[in-house]
């Protein structure tokens, strides 16, 4: 499993960058998404990868799962959606006053 | 008073959320608000200056959760230094703004209050990832600021702040999870101690979450190649904001030295001597960059905006060197430049509002009314931020350059922090004589700026004397300080892991 989560952080990682790198706006806010996507991804497998274990632990507990990056993560997730948010609206502003949408704001 | 590390933090959030929940209110009523906030941090500010300036640190555990489990706010000589100056920074951009800049827009002072929130928090905190948690909060307060007041100019700088800000966070994040999946702690002062106790076999990615860590500070910070978002945010901002913003570069460089003095200082991990070559010639590119775009700079809010750049490369030379003389050196430049550019961002502001069209481009305008007075400010704020004496800009720079001496190789930082300085006196003095001496002839009556006009700039001004007055007892704080910084973790350590341990379940007194 380990190979098949950091391969898809690599991918999701490397797909944000290269959006993030365009000229357009749109793109650039889709690549900023992905690239969030990957590292709540990242994130969470901070913590070891364990299925099916308890993240709190009880007497004669065996085997558990780390629950401080499920924290972290969704603390991430949260403040990543309010950003992503902002950047849109700040797009679509920049796109209505500076009448294009490259992200120098002219051709 | 066990609740002082949080006391900034706490004033400023509330100050906020009622300022927003009366945005409809009169203006006089949200400045009053404001102002009195501001003024409240201010003196707490001070409170916890003299309260740690014995090299003791306050620990405040959130919740009572004992270390290293809970989070904690940590108050020490560098932290209340950095919040007493984003205090009096905050203060004097404050009077500025309440003249009239806080018109422009909706919930100026609501935003302004969030921003200090977001940036005493990031100064107090003792926890990684609520470093970067309060990161967030003082970034998106300094989106709504930067674009407060309207304009395409800002709307175009807005779009790359924003932009390289995120990227910037979502390494920061990476970073964090890499240290945490290493070092499996979370608390700055609890991973002093577990960095020196990782494996030789996750040595590498120990590396690379410090120098994810101090990419993203270096973001903030804004040190070549990282600087590109600078001089448009800070040229394009309203006056006020830009003078606020002069603390923002200050805080990557905090984190800096926070983060590294007391992760990565650990000597098994040997981090720092890693780091340190790479910090130096990012700094010394800093300051190249700095006074080459000063000299190139058309409008004095940018020319100071590169000379800002050319002061961070100049305090970070500083802490690259990593020796107390050098780092006590380097805060105290901090603590020196930050004034001085917020006032010359202040004056830049007055004078773009009395120089017509022309604003503060260098090209022939008619003389402002009471230019005698702006001259005098203009000149002393240029011999602050140029670093030349008597001000306290040539004391700072005499004492980073000495304590470089026989350290590092002094071939090139002498050079180039002096070419720093000989290149930024020139662009200085290109532009007074182009503002103040090349005029035309008035074409309407001469409109001269009130006196509460002169006011903020002229604070900065007084504030930059009497650091050169004081010079020895400031120094000697921030020797201290860089002192308790390299000296291994001791009070500071000691501090965090004694919070919240006091009290027992059950048996709650004010010990924490």
């Amino acid at each position: 499993m380990e190979i098949l989560i950091a391969s898809g952080i690599g991918v999701v990682t490397a797909a944000g960058i290269y959006l993030t790198l365009r000229a357009r706006t749109f793109p650039v806010i889709l690549g900023l998404t992905l690239l969030s996507y990957a590292v709540n991804l990242f994130l969470v497998s901070t913590g070891r990868l364990a299925i099916n274990a308890p993240p709190i632990v009880h007497e004669g507990t065996k085997a558990y799962t780390d629950p401080l990056p499920q924290a972290l993560v969704l603390t991430a997730i949260v403040i990543g959606f309010a950003m992503t948010a902002f950047v849109l609206v700040l797009a679509l502003k920049a796109r209505r006053e500076l009448g294009s949408d490259h992200v120098d704001g002219r051709e | 008073m066990t609740h002082l590390p949080i006391l900034p933090v706490l004033i400023a959030a509330f100050a906020g959320f009622v300022l927003v929940l009366i945005a409809g209110a009169p203006l006089f009523v949200q400045r009053v608000l404001s102002v009195t906030a501001t003024a409240a941090g201010l003196v707490t500010a001070i409170v916890a200056v003299t309260a740690v300036s014995d090299g003791s640190a306050i620990a405040y555990a959130l919740g009572d959760w004992p270390a290293p489990y809970g989070i904690v706010l940590v108050l020490d000589r560098l932290s209340a230094l950095m919040v007493l100056l984003t205090a009096v920074i905050a203060m004097i951009a404050l009077l500025q703004a309440i003249q009239g800049t806080d018109r422009r827009g909706r919930l100026f002072h609501a935003l302004y209050q969030f921003q200090l929130m977001g940036i005493y928090g990031a100064f107090l905190t003792g926890d990684i990832f609520n470093l970067f948690v309060f990161f967030e909060i003082l970034l998106i307060a300094s989106y709504g600021l930067l674009l407060h007041g309207h304009g395409p100019g800002r709307t175009r700088a807005a779009v790359k702040y924003v932009v390289i800000n995120l990227v910037g966070s979502a390494l920061f994040l990476v970073g964090v999870g890499t240290l945490y999946a290493v070092a499996g702690s979370l608390n700055i002062a609890d991973l002093a101690g577990r960095v020196a106790e990782v494996a030789p076999a996750d040595r590498g990615l120990l590396y690379a979450s410090a120098f994810l860590l101090v990419t993203v500070f270096a973001i903030k910070a804004a040190l070549v190649p990282l600087s590109l978002w600078l001089p448009d945010a800070y040229a394009g901002a309203t006056t006020p904001v830009a003078a606020l913003f002069a603390i923002m570069t200050k805080i990557g460089v905090y984190a800096i030295l926070r983060v590294y003095t007391v992760v990565f200082d650990a000597p098994a991990s040997a981090a720092v001597e890693a780091i340190g070559p790479w910090l130096l010639g990012a700094a010394l590119a800093t300051i190249v960059i700095g006074m080459t775009g000063s000299l190139a700079a058309a409008g004095l809010r940018r020319l100071v905006a590169y000379a800002m750049l050319t002061s961070v490369g100049t305090m970070v030379v500083g802490i690259a060197v990593f020796t107390p003389a050098s780092i006590g050196g380097g805060l105290y430049y901090l603590l020196h430049s930050t004034i001085a550019t917020a006032g010359m961002f202040l004056l830049a502001g007055v004078l773009g509002e009395f120089r017509g069209d022309s604003g503060d481009r260098f090209e022939p305008a008619p003389r402002p009314g009471g230019w005698a007075t702006l001259g005098l400010l203009f000149t002393a704020l240029a011999v602050a931020v140029a670093g030349l004496p008597p001000l306290s800009g040539f004391l700072g720079k005499t004492l980073i350059l000495q304590s470089v001496a026989g350290v590092s190789p002094t071939t090139l930082v002498w050079p180039v922090v002096l070419a720093g300085s000989l290149f930024t006196v020139v662009a200085l003095s290109r532009a007074g004589s182009a503002l103040f001496w090349k005029d035309e002839p008035p074409a309407g009556p001469v409109t001269a700026p009130n006196m509460a006009a002169y006011v903020p700039a002229g604070i900065c001004v007084a504030l930059v004397v009497a650091m050169t007055v004081f010079a020895g007892p400031i120094s000697g704080y921030t020797k201290a300080t860089a002192g308790d910084l390299l000296h291994g973790p001791g009070a500071y350590t000691q501090a965090v892991m004694d919070a919240g341990r006091q009290t027992s379940p059950g048996h709650h007194d004010e010990g924490a």
